[in-house]
């Protein structure tokens, strides 16, 4: 059954003779004058199912954009099952080679699973009209035939989150494409359901689709894929079967060499007296269960874990954007929290209002009585937070969205400061920005620290973890592992990823 | 790009400060206005007389009104079509409940004409509310929410009266439309004001800032605390009862309500909005800017008018400068703010 199917759909070669399903050779990829991938060549055999890892920024998401038409190399050749890639524009000859299931929803939801499936090559009946009927039975017979458990008739928008996967796996394979890329795709399923998925990738490749899966969760790579190639700052360095790779080698290939050693761990102030904030028995919905912690003024801890790990949404919960139960108190009633939410283009910078209006708009009840505002006094808050914190603009009425990167985010911090908080909560804080603006960002929260501020860093960005006196590890909702000022970061990576109970058990 | 640090914020020459402060774009319409009124010199001798220049301004006191209204929800990045209806709908209802003679349309309540004014006024503010309640409350597509609600409050203008216009009302109801102070209609001084007091507010207020926060980037504002949904809401409210004085003021002016009061001045009001600066997106632009986009308007209307073109080619024309100066200020009003 599964045969006739594969050989019915459009294949790119005659035969079944080339050996990889993807090969890459010296494929270099730069964005301006920053280069996020050097030469990496390597080749999936067909079949394989390859773990493709590497933590943020290691350049995974620009490879799979090149491997899939979506971006050109700035150097070197992609090959799919044994031919050159096809041109960048020809879309319809890529996906008939290449697919790949992002996160986000690629599926119509106002349409049906049926005609998700045969979008833009519907069977037409005699008059050249959409045969409804024929539709429904061939989406019907295709999903039964790949073990593919959803009813076709079912409107996209009411499909849960393992069926809209398997959606895509089937439009996928429909289209013709023998090679998967799967992104992320347990980041949302349930146990049972990554199980499932598991069971349907291995009857896949069993009919001989090639996956490479993309995955933070080391533990399910070592339960579905057979060989793995490491990113690492847009190098590969490293490509080999799993089997030759304890998890051990693999996290610290995904580390680097120089985390080894353990950092010099910054010198945090030992404080007594009242938590700046407490943190007790903390649950969100079903996300977040148990969490529990203290932060003391002038102490810096990061929380760290992958996305949807829930570390976001506590720091939600704790600027009060968000339902909670359990307690969370700052050490006086009305103590102020600053807050630098993750994603400064999506929830952060006010794009088209000046770098001083971003500055105060926390602090504008401040300014003047009745609501109103004197410019006067705005100017000289923001300017004196400008100066302090070395924001480059060309005047203060300057709109935000014009300066670079790295001072919208330390507009952001100001913002944050502007309200002299006791706590503050800063999340991803140096994200996308050069490491100039890095190093001063970071600088920044120490003097905050200095000057008794307590500061909670949520993050999975190691640089980020580094200057926090101690880290705490959330793995799906729950602290898992406290690290004190002796630790490394491959053993922080392991607890993130889920590893921590095998590491040390 | 050249990043500059700021040593002193302060302390330029002061006409280059000016020009910064309004950033060009407010003045872009300035040489079309200047464009339209040497037409209108030539056309027509009776133009620049103090007598039709007062005339344009009353005539488009109300228009400048709702400008101010819809303006105001354009900048939270939402929308609203029913304004012109409440334009019609409130002033109705009030002249409704005063005409006590039934057989010239009227409820036969007679109501005070004090208590009608504050009538007008709070309904408007309650079919805003409504609106917002819509739009903000149950999420509905503002377009399509604000349609259907102009189409109801359209029909139950019409059917209150059976269509009928009604005369006879008292002098108190018609006073902010009819009366003069110092030579200059109540209706000018009224706008003028609004455009002052809304002007201000929008630029040195909170609650001003935070609508143009609010239009830029919801998820932002939200996430910097500013209580988002509130404040959308509380502006319908206050754009139903701006709507409904400049229905208020049109009353007076004519003396009397039409059904038909406030019909097809939307689009006028988008346009004016929209030549003025304001961005449909949201969070973008002032009321200076529209007000010269209302003016435009208005001096065209009456160009057209005093040129004498056959009144059935006057829209056509309106339609055709509306184009031409949204495409001016393309080119003219989007580059100076990269200097």
């Amino acid at each position: 059954m599964v045969s006739s199917v594969l050989s019915s759909a459009p294949r790119a070669t005659d035969g079944a003779a080339a050996a990889f399903a993807l090969k890459t050779e010296k494929v270099s990829r730069s964005f301006g004058p920053t280069r996020v991938l050097h030469d990496v060549s390597f080749s999936v055999p067909v079949g394989d199912s390859r773990a493709l890892v590497g933590r943020n920024g290691a350049g995974k998401s620009t490879l799979v954009a090149i491997v899939t038409g979506m971006l050109s190399p700035s150097a070197g050749v992609v090959e799919l099952a044994g031919l050159p890639a096809p041109a960048l524009g020809d879309r319809a000859a890529w996906r008939e080679r290449v697919a790949c299931v992002y996160q986000r929803w690629t599926v119509i939801p106002t349409l049906t699973v049926a005609e998700n499936l045969y979008l833009n090559s519907q069977p037409r009946n005699r008059l050249g009209l959409i045969g409804w009927n024929r539709l429904r039975e061939q989406a019907r017979a295709t999903l039964a035939e790949w073990g593919l458990d959803v009813e076709p008739d079912l409107m996209a928008s009411r499909l849960t989150v393992e069926q809209r996967q398997i959606v895509e796996i089937g439009r996928a394979l429909l289209q013709g494409s023998r090679l998967l890329i799967l992104d992320e795709p347990t980041a949302e399923l349930e146990r049972r359901e990554v199980h499932r998925l598991f069971d349907r990738i291995r009857h896949l490749q069993q009919s001989g689709v090639t996956f490479i899966y993309i995955s933070h969760h080391l533990e399910e790579i070592y339960e579905i894929c057979r060989s793995v190639t490491v990113l690492r700052d847009g190098l590969l360095v490293a490509d080999a079967p799993l089997g030759d790779m304890p998890k051990g080698a693999l996290v610290q290939a995904m580390v680097g060499a120089a985390a080894g050693a353990a950092r010099a761990a910054p010198v945090g102030r030992e404080t007594v007296g009242p938590a700046a904030l407490t943190v007790k028995d903390l649950a969100i919905g079903t996300l977040v269960q148990d969490v529990s912690f203290n932060l003391q003024p002038g102490e810096c801890m990061g929380l760290a874990g992958l996305a949807g790990s829930g570390k976001e949404e506590i720091g939600e919960a704790i600027i009060g954007l968000r339902r909670y139960k359990g307690l969370i108190q700052t050490a006086q009633p009305g103590d102020r929290i600053g807050y630098v939410p993750r994603d400064r283009h999506e929830r952060g910078i006010l794009p088209q209002l000046s770098i001083a209006e971003n500055l105060t708009v926390t602090v504008t009840d401040s300014f003047g009585r009745f609501g109103f505002i004197s410019p006067r006094r705005q100017n000289d808050r923001a300017s004196a937070l400008v100066r302090s914190l070395g924001i480059v603009s060309a005047s203060l009425k300057q709109p935000i969205s014009e300066l670079s990167g790295g001072n919208q985010q330390k507009g952001l911090m100001g913002r944050a400061l502007a309200s002299a908080p006791k706590v503050l909560v800063l999340v991803s804080p140096t994200q996308g920005v050069d490491i100039a603006s890095k190093e001063a960002l970071f600088g920044i929260v120490a003097k905050a620290q200095a000057e008794g501020a307590a500061v909670l860093i949520i993050s999975d960005d190691l640089d980020e973890l580094a200057v926090c006196d101690r880290v705490q590890v959330i793995f799906r909702g729950r602290l898992t592992r406290q690290f004190g000022r002796d630790r490394n970061d491959e053993d922080i990576v392991a607890a993130i990823e889920g590893l921590e109970e095998e590491q040390h058990g | 790009m050249v990043d500059v640090a700021i040593a002193a914020p302060r302390g330029r020459g002061k006409s280059r400060a000016w020009v910064s402060r309004l950033q060009l774009r407010e003045l872009v319409l300035l040489p079309v206005i200047i464009l339209a009124m040497i037409a209108g010199a030539i056309v027509n001798p009776s133009f620049l007389t103090a007598d039709n220049l007062i005339n344009i301004l009353q005539q488009c006191s109300e228009l400048s009104i709702l400008v101010i209204a819809e303006s105001l929800i354009l900048m939270c990045g939402m929308f609203d079509l029913s304004l012109e209806s409440i334009v019609g709908f409130c002033p109705m209802l009030a002249a409704w409940l005063i005409v006590a003679d039934t057989t010239e349309g009227g409820s036969g309540f007679g109501l005070n004409g004090f208590v009608a004014i504050a009538l007008v006024l709070v309904a408007g503010a309650v079919i805003g509310a409504f609106n917002g309640f819509l739009v903000v409350r149950l999420k509905l597509n503002a377009f399509i929410a604000t349609l259907a609600m102009l189409i109801l409050l359209r029909g139950t203008t019409i059917g209150m009266t059976n269509g009928r216009t009604l005369f006879d009302l008292p002098p108190e109801f018609l006073y902010l439309g009819s009366a003069t102070w110092f030579g200059i209609p109540v209706s000018i001084w009224i706008a003028g004001f609004l455009y002052l007091i809304f002007g201000l507010l929008l630029r040195y207020h909170r609650l001003g800032r935070a609508l143009y926060a609010i239009g830029g980037n919801p998820e932002a504002a939200r996430i910097a605390g500013i209580p988002v949904e509130r404040i959308t809401w509380g502006v319908f409210a206050l754009a139903g009862l701006l709507a409904a004085l400049a229905g208020l003021m049109l009353t007076g002016r004519i003396a009397s309500v039409v059904a038909s009061q406030g019909q097809n001045l939307i689009f006028y009001v988008f346009a004016a909005a929209v030549i003025g600066g304001i961005s449909l997106n949201g969070g973008q632009g002032r009321l200076l800017g529209a007000l010269t986009g209302v003016i435009l308007l208005g001096i065209l209307q009456n160009v057209l008018t005093l040129s004498q073109i056959a009144a059935f080619w006057i829209d056509a024309a309106y339609g055709a400068i509306i184009l031409l100066s949204l495409i001016v200020t393309r080119f003219t009003g989007e580059a100076p703010r990269r200097a």
